[in-house]
């Protein structure tokens, strides 16, 4: 959905002319406006139209720091009440940004939800990242139910007690379902966290599902959440391999990893900077206890923004590793 | 002044406050063992056909409208903590007089409160709320009010020195408990009876007995119940320190199999007990639902070696041997723990409702028992310019709902402990209202530090991997359950050893490798995990 303003050009019946890039257009001149007005209300057929000039304009969302100073020149920072996607491959830097903003949310004092679906968040890296872990909730979803594990249970049981093989089939039968129950999770949590409200932040982890189980996710379930979260000051972030909320998400960035930079052990026993590509590994001389992953360079590509802003399309910005000081 | 609070019928009262349906029935209670049982209590409606205390069972079962139930001493006591909440609701002096009676002094609530009448008509009101249909009296001494409300239904407000007055027309009966027993009783008997043979019927004909001849004939006694008909008696309250038990209990004519009308019942005790926690200014941060169970258990015989006649004696005698089904009940006990003192009965309810889905009683439930542990409201100061927080009592009912959805155990806070295993954490509850700790101002040398720190990705549990070395070197690797983790090693930086917990059972020991494998059309780094005392090989996570 746009949220372009329309131009005072359609009222006044000149050729209607929609531009992303262009300032909303606000009336100057009252009179002007007020003239508009009196032109719609002789005539019968645009008495139910609203001229453009008195339209509400949609405010811009409120965008607060990601947590990664770089980022937050290219998008202005995160929207308020708007979904955000962040794409990218293994090892695209996704959950780096996506702690930065944990981080970030919670030393402003405000609490965050995090719907983990592959169960994949790292305690250590969160705290390593400055999260205050009394503000995050983490939902954990896995493939089988509370109920399923009773199933399974009560099936193993049968199974001792010498009762026959079909509990055991039917289980099999039903493995096949599990990264749709994985998926009802994610989503039925999302929008009971959705509608609890409170929270400043909300993520949806879908990083490890493949895109082919992700895009099952239908668009009008990602309309409903941007639906839910318009109007409210809360940030909902998306991690994904590939885009899947379509024209849902607000802003839409896709990551990807340029370099990867480790350390060396001197002789002085000190590990000292060395920029090297992963490729040319093979060539070094070095022993590998002698190494060190230190950096990662990341490169941040601006898809598509539906936010007032003209920024630059990409920028990179590098990360450290907890041990590289 | 002085008020008495005083249900009458207790014992009818006390079953009516448990199942108000049978307001508009009538109703008897019954006691004593099967099958001996009779009625000791009945209301108006059951007197209107006929049924008296002291009818059996049997014969009460011949009125078809009459509904029968037993006595209940846990719907007693409900009763009378429900008529001591409501008492102390009102003064901090309240004398626990009998189960059906208790006694308040009201000197300095008029300027809290109201005047006599308002606050005669508030402590009615507030009993009705409770489910106590109680009479109220206020009177200058505590035994004037206790007479009046024991003789005058509704309020009575007896002005002072006017109590001989207004209590002349009482029968001479109130000045006796019904609820006396043994030796206390019968002596109440033959002091009515030598009442009743002089014509004194009426607590006026009493007081106007001469003193001394009075004491003469009667003695100390005498003289003390001349006392009370004259309204005279003066004594200090004996206050009550009421343990603070919001226990409801109810127990069922046929056993529930279904969530759903086991919740009407629910219902109807949370809302009892969060009525007396509000009569209290209270909260409650604990619900204790104990259920008890009825299971058909099998066969008992009562005869053990006696003989049966075998087919070939052809007897046609029936068995000597007489086979029991006993049932047993069991007890089905759930604790629901609030992270914050609550008062909302839906609430609760619900919360409730979510945990019984997730954990079925599994047989029929025979009697239903919910306490609460009394807890001090929770007060919070709100802030104009603090960042929002989510409410408590709708984040607990969406805990609760996700928890039902993926588990209790995977839905939390995280705690990390004090141990180098990669999976030393736990997961706790989560709190919406932490200790308003000021929203942490990093420098930002600090922050810049802090907000790019490399993330790891997990796998749990970490996936099995087949690593081919050299000279010690993973070259390659595969991992059979993901495909797209395999290929050859690009680069790789360790081992590291780590270990643990050696002293204790789980301990653990492991190489761990970073290395980067090509994935696609891209590079993904990873962390391998030799596993030294299993031996085997796995991907812990990535590098994200």
């Amino acid at each position: 959905m746009s949220s372009a303003v329309l131009s005072n050009a359609a009222a006044l019946r000149r050729p209607f002319i929609f531009d992303a890039e262009s300032e909303p257009e606000v009336p100057c001149h009252p009179e002007q406006s007020g003239a508009c007005a009196k032109h719609m209300s002789r005539d019968p057929r645009l008495a139910s139209i609203t001229p453009a000039s008195q339209l509400e304009i949609r405010r811009a969302p409120e965008m607060v720091s990601s947590g990664i100073p770089e980022l937050d020149a290219l998008t202005g920072g995160l929207p308020r009440g708007c979904l955000t996607e962040i794409c990218g491959p293994a090892s695209s830097g996704r959950t780096t940004v996506l702690l930065a903003a944990l981080a970030a949310a919670t030393c402003r004092g405000e609490f965050c939800a995090l719907i983990d679906a592959s169960d994949a968040l790292d305690p250590h890296s969160l705290a390593a990242a400055g999260v205050d872990l009394d503000r995050l909730l983490w939902v954990r979803c896995e493939d089988s139910s509370p109920q399923r594990h009773r199933d399974i249970e009560k099936t193993k049981n049968q199974k001792e007690v010498g009762n026959s093989p079909q509990g055991n089939w039917k289980f099999e039968l039903n493995n096949s379902g599990q990264s749709g129950r994985r998926l009802e999770q994610v989503l039925r949590a999302t929008d009971l966290l959705l509608e609890s409200g409170g929270f400043g932040l909300i993520i949806l982890d879908l990083a490890d599902l493949p895109p082919q189980i992700a895009r099952r996710i239908p668009l009008t379930t990602w309309f409903r959440f941007r639906r839910a979260v318009e109007h409210k000051p809360t940030i909902l972030l998306a991690i994904e391999q590939q885009p899947i909320a379509g024209s849902c998400s607000s802003l839409l960035l896709q990551l990807g990893v340029l370099s990867t930079q480790y350390s060396v052990l001197s002789s002085n026993g000190c590990f000292a900077d060395r920029v090297a590509d992963a490729e040319r590994n093979k060539q070094e001389l070095q022993p590998t206890h002698a190494q060190l992953l230190t950096v990662l360079e990341i490169n941040v590509e601006l898809i598509r923004s539906r936010l007032e802003r003209k920024p630059a399309r990409s920028i990179t910005f590098e990360t450290k590793t907890a041990w590289a000081g | 002044m002085f008020a008495c609070i005083y249900i009458p019928n207790f014992l009818v009262a006390a079953a009516l406050r448990a199942e108000p349906e049978l307001k508009s029935h009538a109703v008897a209670i019954l006691e004593g063992k099967p099958p001996l049982e009779k009625i000791i209590a009945v209301n108006e409606k059951a007197v209107a056909l006929g049924i008296a205390p002291g009818m059996t069972k049997a014969q009460a079962e011949l009125c078809p409208e009459l509904a029968l139930r037993l006595r209940s001493p846990l719907q007693e006591s409900s009763a009378h903590a429900a008529l001591l909440d409501c008492a102390q609701s009102f003064s901090p002096c309240v004398e626990d007089a009998a189960c059906d009676t208790a006694l308040l002094d009201l000197a300095g609530m008029e300027s809290l409160l109201g005047s006599l009448p308002e606050i005669s008509r508030a402590i009615s009101a507030r009993a009705k709320t409770l489910g106590l249909e109680a009479n109220v009296a206020v009177a200058s001494n505590p035994d004037a009010a206790l007479l009046a409300a024991r003789g005058f239904s509704g309020i009575t407000v007896i002005p002072a020195a006017k109590e001989a007055e207004h209590l002349g027309s009482l029968l001479i009966e109130v000045l006796f408990n019904e609820r006396i027993e043994g030796e206390e009783r019968k002596s109440a008997e033959r002091l009515l009876e030598t009442l009743d043979r002089w014509g004194i019927r009426n607590l006026r004909a009493l007081a106007a007995l001469p003193n001394v001849a009075l004491t003469e004939r009667l003695g100390q006694e005498g003289l003390r119940l001349q006392q009370l008909a004259r309204g005279a008696a003066s004594r200090t309250l004996v206050p009550v320190e009421v343990p603070l038990v919001f226990e409801e209990a109810i127990e069922l004519e046929h056993p529930v199999v279904l969530l759903e009308p086991l919740a009407f019942l629910l219902n109807r005790l949370l809302e009892q007990i969060c009525a007396r926690l509000a009569s209290r200014a209270l909260a409650t941060q604990e619900l204790r639902l104990t259920l008890e169970l009825s299971n058909l258990t099998g066969v008992d015989d009562e005869f053990e070696n006696v003989g049966i006649p075998s087919e070939s004696d052809g007897s046609s005698e029936s068995p000597t041997t007489s086979q029991i089904i006993s049932r047993r009940q069991t007890r089905f006990t759930r604790t629901l723990r609030l992270p914050l003192p609550m008062l909302d009965a839906k609430i609760f309810l619900k919360l409730l409702q979510l945990d019984l889905q997730a954990n079925p009683p599994g047989a029929p439930i025979v009697k239903i028992h919910l306490a609460a542990e009394p807890a001090r409201p929770r007060s919070a100061q709100g802030g104009l310019f603090l960042p929002p927080s989510p409410e408590p009592e709708k984040l607990e009912l969406t805990l609760a709902r996700i928890a039902g959805m993926v588990g209790e155990e995977k839905v939390g806070a995280l705690e990390l402990l004090d141990t180098h295993h990669p999976e030393g954490f736990r997961m706790r509850r989560f709190v919406a209202e932490v200790a308003r700790k000021t929203p942490q101002k990093q420098s930002p040398d600090l922050a810049q530090a802090s907000s790019a720190i490399t993330a790891m990705r997990r796998f749990r549990p970490p996936l099995r991997a087949n690593v081919t070395l050299d000279n010690g070197q993973p070259t390659r690797v595969a991992c059979p359950r993901k495909k797209e983790v395999q290929g050859e090693v690009l680069w790789t930086a360790g081992p590291w050893r780590f270990s643990g917990d050696w002293w204790e059972r789980e301990a653990w020991s492991r190489d761990e490798w970073d290395i980067a494998l090509q994935s696609s059309n891209t590079i993904a780094l990873y962390r391998l995990v030799h596993d030294l005392l299993g031996g085997g090989w796995f991907i812990e996570g990535t590098y994200d």
